[in-house]
């Protein structure tokens, strides 16, 4: 019976062979995708189960974890979330992560290779792991003042330091709260996604820089850098502004606003034409300009069509397929296919108040350890150089003039010179609000884009006072 | 169960002559013991200290229990069994001490997340069924005092194992997650199935070395292969026959594909004609194909042993758990008590080894398969060496039917093949599976010293002729 016997042996031998094989290939072939499948609630419960990381926005907690009693041990909470979400997004076991929540995650869960050092030392000294903060570079109080101008409309506000592309102000309405999203009640976390689900707007949409609208007149700003960087323009050259103005090659009439005339001469200087925003004005510079010269200043201030990251992303702004000269005389003031995020209004702002650099938007200020080390400064950088340092105090002057006289008055401040301009941008409902401009304008520290959507009013008259409410409260905080 | 055998040759004593001694290895049984405890104690101590932070109140009750069960056991062998193979008790000390250590994580695990509808805790239950098993390990050692003296009762256990079989099938309320293999009686439950598997083992090497004459010899030549002749087929039939109806009636795809692998296996051993394992996979592909098409619960095994992903929330949610328990795991694991096996539905008892690959890694995994595949190794060479017949079969039954058992259990939790509802021998949380085994471990060990002992004995003291090895001279 020997035989057999040595034969039943090995075949165990093979049996146990394919176990050992078969369990080599779930343990280390398939180890990564069994892993970080969405159905294994290890990693889900070992995520809660690590304190996570704080959003900081000037020196104050407003997005931390703390420790519960239940399944999931660390539980996320907003302390503003409201005021904030634009920014933090949420952190929700249902619907996962969305925002700085996000985009930060592996810092804010401790696995960024920027925590890799402190998190060998957990290891060792058996410390519980935990997540790194991300400080954030909003102002509070611009941020309230924007929160509090947006009230009761859908729109958002950008708030830029020129000088650097920090992001003082992040707000989109209507908002929501994050920590309602992040509770471990799935119950009652499905019930308000629910409701955020069954309205209008919904307000996990980051208006601020996940939406683009028509411009309307703040392209005009565009167009004047255009104009005056071709050498051939100054604020007061002198450029026709009729009353109405025949697209080329169309039988289309472009009116001014309320179909009022420009000047009575019907040409005026172009820092007129600015202040008032005049249409037929624009039209014609920008056909004069020409296609190439438009789209190239457009393109230098980044609105090229490409989406671009501060970290969160930012959708891209773009001023279309210009087809026909008729085309482009719509495209110069801002109707046709121009679609811009209220950030990319913000970073034209920002250009002309920085001379002519447009530096790289940035939410993040500096990743720190949990022991607030800092681990990482996000450091300025220039994006682009669109115009000269003369063409940006002459754009300055023209859109000081725009507050100072003309359609921008409604964001005066008294004591301080504010460089502004609007837009109302037609579309199928209401039309669009806008309100681009900076302050101080000698010395700027804040640039600055509202958009209201489907306002109704004028740019002048809606997002005007908010601007300005964002500015006063940007420069009364000291900053 | 059988009378003490008093013939010669059972006093070990004598078997010594002087200067000619043959070592025990009892020496090297006990170190290795020692360090199959060591291990245990550690990993007991490691889990609490992580998952607790303190060594538990109870890690110095269990050391002195767990140790002395070791003790006992090995004094045991020392005194009834002086030759036995050394690393059949080892084997089985650390693959039990390890089960009881991830019972006893799983305990802590389920009392601290509360709410879990399994948080109870049964390490101190297992090692009170281990203590059972000790004591039926000594009432083998001790009782059969010669192996050979069980084929007297070859067709009582046959009888015995047959009613244990169909016990549950026949009682009310044995149905436990949809198998009907238990009997319950007062608190706890016994799964009968796994006494039965050692009865017919016993019984089948007594017939089949009583047959093996005519089943090996009386063929016809077809194909190139030696067929048997129609009316020898009977046996075989039956067993076929009989995991059908275990399958049927019980809808145990477990102990049906265990009994009757072993059985093809003990037939080919013992005809050493490899005819009987093709008829046996024709009859295997036969009954499944059959039993694929008309029983629901196996065709839903089936579909989710193919596809575990495309059910992971129904049927496959097992396995899928499972998978992702082995998954995250990974090389080296998450480290005792750093993971999260009580995801995984049963962790204790089916899918305890998805526990051991999440915790202790591959490697760990690994060499819990490479502690059984010593086990079984060992009691197939016991089987090689051991000189009668009927101890070879039983030998190379019982051996084979721990490699059978572990195959079909860790390829069910791995995805291998699908789903049993047979338990890791020695390992899983489960009375009858541990005392059963002790059992099945005793007889290897009482095999494996009669194959040990020193053949100058064996020739000093001729054995009777109803015991003699029917070895057969093939032509």
């Amino acid at each position: 019976m020997n035989a057999p016997l040595r034969k039943v042996a090995i075949s165990v031998l093979v049996l146990f062979t394919l176990l050992i094989v078969n369990v080599n290939v779930i343990q280390v072939l398939r180890a990564d995708d069994l892993r970080a499948d969405a159905r294994n609630t290890r990693v889900l419960t070992e995520e809660y189960g690590r304190e996570r990381g704080a959003i900081v926005v000037d020196g104050n907690e407003i997005a931390s974890s703390v420790e519960t009693d239940s399944t999931l041990r660390y539980q996320r909470t907003y302390a503003n979330g409201p005021l904030y979400a634009a920014a933090t997004g949420y952190y929700s076991v249902l619907f996962g992560n969305r925002g700085i929540e996000r985009v930060e995650n592996d810092v804010l869960r401790g696995t960024d290779d920027r925590l890799f050092g402190r998190r060998l030392a957990d290891l060792f000294t058996g410390r519980d792991p935990s997540g790194g903060n991300v400080e954030l570079t909003l102002d509070p109080a611009v941020q309230e003042a924007a929160m509090a101008g947006l009230a009761g409309h859908v729109g958002a506000v950008v708030a830029l330091d020129p000088s650097t592309g920090a992001v003082l102000g992040l707000a989109s309405t209507p908002t929501y709260d994050p920590g309602q999203l992040a509770g471990s009640d799935t119950t009652a976390v499905r019930a308000y996604a629910e409701q955020l689900d069954a309205m209008e707007t919904d307000p996990r949409t980051n208006q601020a820089i996940s939406e683009r609208y028509p411009a309307g007149s703040i392209f005009k700003v565009v167009v004047a850098a255009a104009a005056l960087a071709s050498g051939d323009y100054t604020p007061e050259t002198v450029v026709p502004a009729p009353q109405d103005y025949v697209l080329p090659g169309t039988s289309t009439d472009l009116q001014n606003f309320g179909n009022e005339p420009c000047s009575p001469s019907g040409e005026q200087p172009l820092i007129d034409a600015l202040t008032i925003s005049c249409n037929t004005a624009f039209a014609q510079l920008g056909i004069d300009l020409g296609e190439e010269a438009v789209r190239e200043m457009a393109e230098a201030f980044g609105i090229d069509g490409e989406r671009f990251e501060i970290p969160l992303t930012v959708q891209g702004s773009t001023i279309g397929d210009i087809e026909s000269d008729a085309a482009l005389g719509q495209t110069s003031i801002g109707q046709r296919d121009v679609a811009l995020t209220p950030m990319q209004a913000a970073m034209i702002a920002a250009a002309v108040a920085n001379d002519g650099d447009l530096m790289n938007p940035y939410l993040v200020e500096s990743i720190q350890a949990p022991d607030l080390s800092v681990l990482d400064q996000t450091e300025p950088e220039q994006l682009s150089e669109p115009f000269s340092e003369e063409v940006a105090d002459q754009l300055t002057a023209m859109m000081t003039n725009v507050v100072d006289e003309g359609t921008g008055r409604r964001a005066r401040i008294s004591g301080i010179e504010v460089a502004g301009k609007t837009g109302t941008a037609e579309n199928a409902g209401p039309d669009h609000n806008w309100f681009i401009g900076f302050a101080p304008a000698d010395d700027p520290s804040i640039a600055v884009a509202v958009f209201i959507r489907n306002g109704g009013g004028t740019g002048g008259d809606i997002s005007a006072p908010i601007a300005r409410s964002v500015i006063e409260a940007h420069l009364q905080g000291g900053g | 169960m059988a009378a003490p055998v008093n013939g010669p040759g059972t006093d070990p004593r004598a078997a010594i002559a002087p200067g000619t001694a043959i070592p025990t290895r009892r020496g090297t049984e006990l170190l290795l013991l020692g360090f199959a405890v060591l291990i245990t104690l550690a990993a007991h101590l490691i889990i609490d200290i992580t998952v607790t932070g303190s060594p538990g109140t109870e890690l110095v009750t269990f050391g002195i229990w767990f140790s002395a069960l070791w003790v006992v056991a090995h004094v045991v062998v020392r005194r009834f069994a002086p030759y036995a193979d050394p690393l059949l008790l080892p084997c089985v000390a650390v693959l039990s001490g390890l089960g009881l250590s991830m019972i006893h994580r799983l305990d802590i695990a389920g009392t601290q997340l509360g709410g879990s509808s399994s948080a109870s805790v049964d390490a101190p239950v297992q090692l009170v069924w281990a203590t059972v098993g000790l004591v039926l390990f000594i009432a083998v050692l001790v009782i059969v005092r010669d192996h050979r003296a069980l084929a007297r009762f070859a067709y009582t256990l046959a009888l015995i194992g047959l009613v244990l079989l169909a016990l549950p099938a026949v009682l009310p309320n044995s149905e436990i997650n949809g198998a009907k293999l238990w009997i319950r009686f007062g608190g706890f439950s016994i799964q009968p199935g796994e006494f039965a598997k050692i009865c017919l083992i016993v019984f089948f090497a007594a017939y089949l070395v009583d047959k093996r004459d005519v089943l090996a010899l009386a063929s016809r030549r077809v194909l190139r292969l030696e067929l048997p002749r129609g009316r020898d087929l009977g046996p075989v039939l039956l067993a076929w026959v009989a995991s059908i109806l275990v399958l049927v009636f019980e809808r145990d795809l477990g102990s049906s594909l265990l009994l009757f692998g072993i059985f093809v296996v003990m037939l080919y051993v013992a005809t050493e004609r490899a005819s009987w394992l093709v008829i046996g996979l024709l009859l295997f592909a036969g009954g499944a194909f059959v039993a694929y098409q008309l029983f629901s619960h196996v065709r839903v095994r089936v579909d989710t042993w193919l596809d575990p992903f495309a059910y992971a929330d129904t049927g496959g949610y097992q396995v899928v758990q499972s998978l992702f328990s082995l998954g995250t795991g990974g090389l080296f694991g998450a480290g005792l008590g750093g993971g999260r096996p009580d995801q995984v539905p049963v962790a204790k008892s089916d899918f305890i080894a998805a526990a051991i690959g999440e915790e202790l890694g591959l490697f760990g995994l690994v060499a819990m398969i490479v502690i059984y595949l010593v086990l079984v190794e060992r009691g197939l060479r016991t089987s090689l060496v051991v000189r009668d017949g009927f101890g070879k079969l039983l030998a190379a039954g019982l051996a084979f039917s721990l490699a059978w058992q572990v195959f079909v259990v860790l390829g069910g939790v791995t995805g291998l093949l699908p789903l049993t509802g047979l338990t890791t021998p020695f390992l899983a949380y489960g009375g009858s599976s541990l005392v059963a085994n002790f059992g099945l471990v005793a007889l290897l060990v009482r095999i494996s010293d009669a194959a040990r002992r020193p053949a100058a004995t064996a020739a000093t003291t001729p054995p009777r002729l109803t015991d003699a090895p029917t070895e057969v001279v093939q032509p």
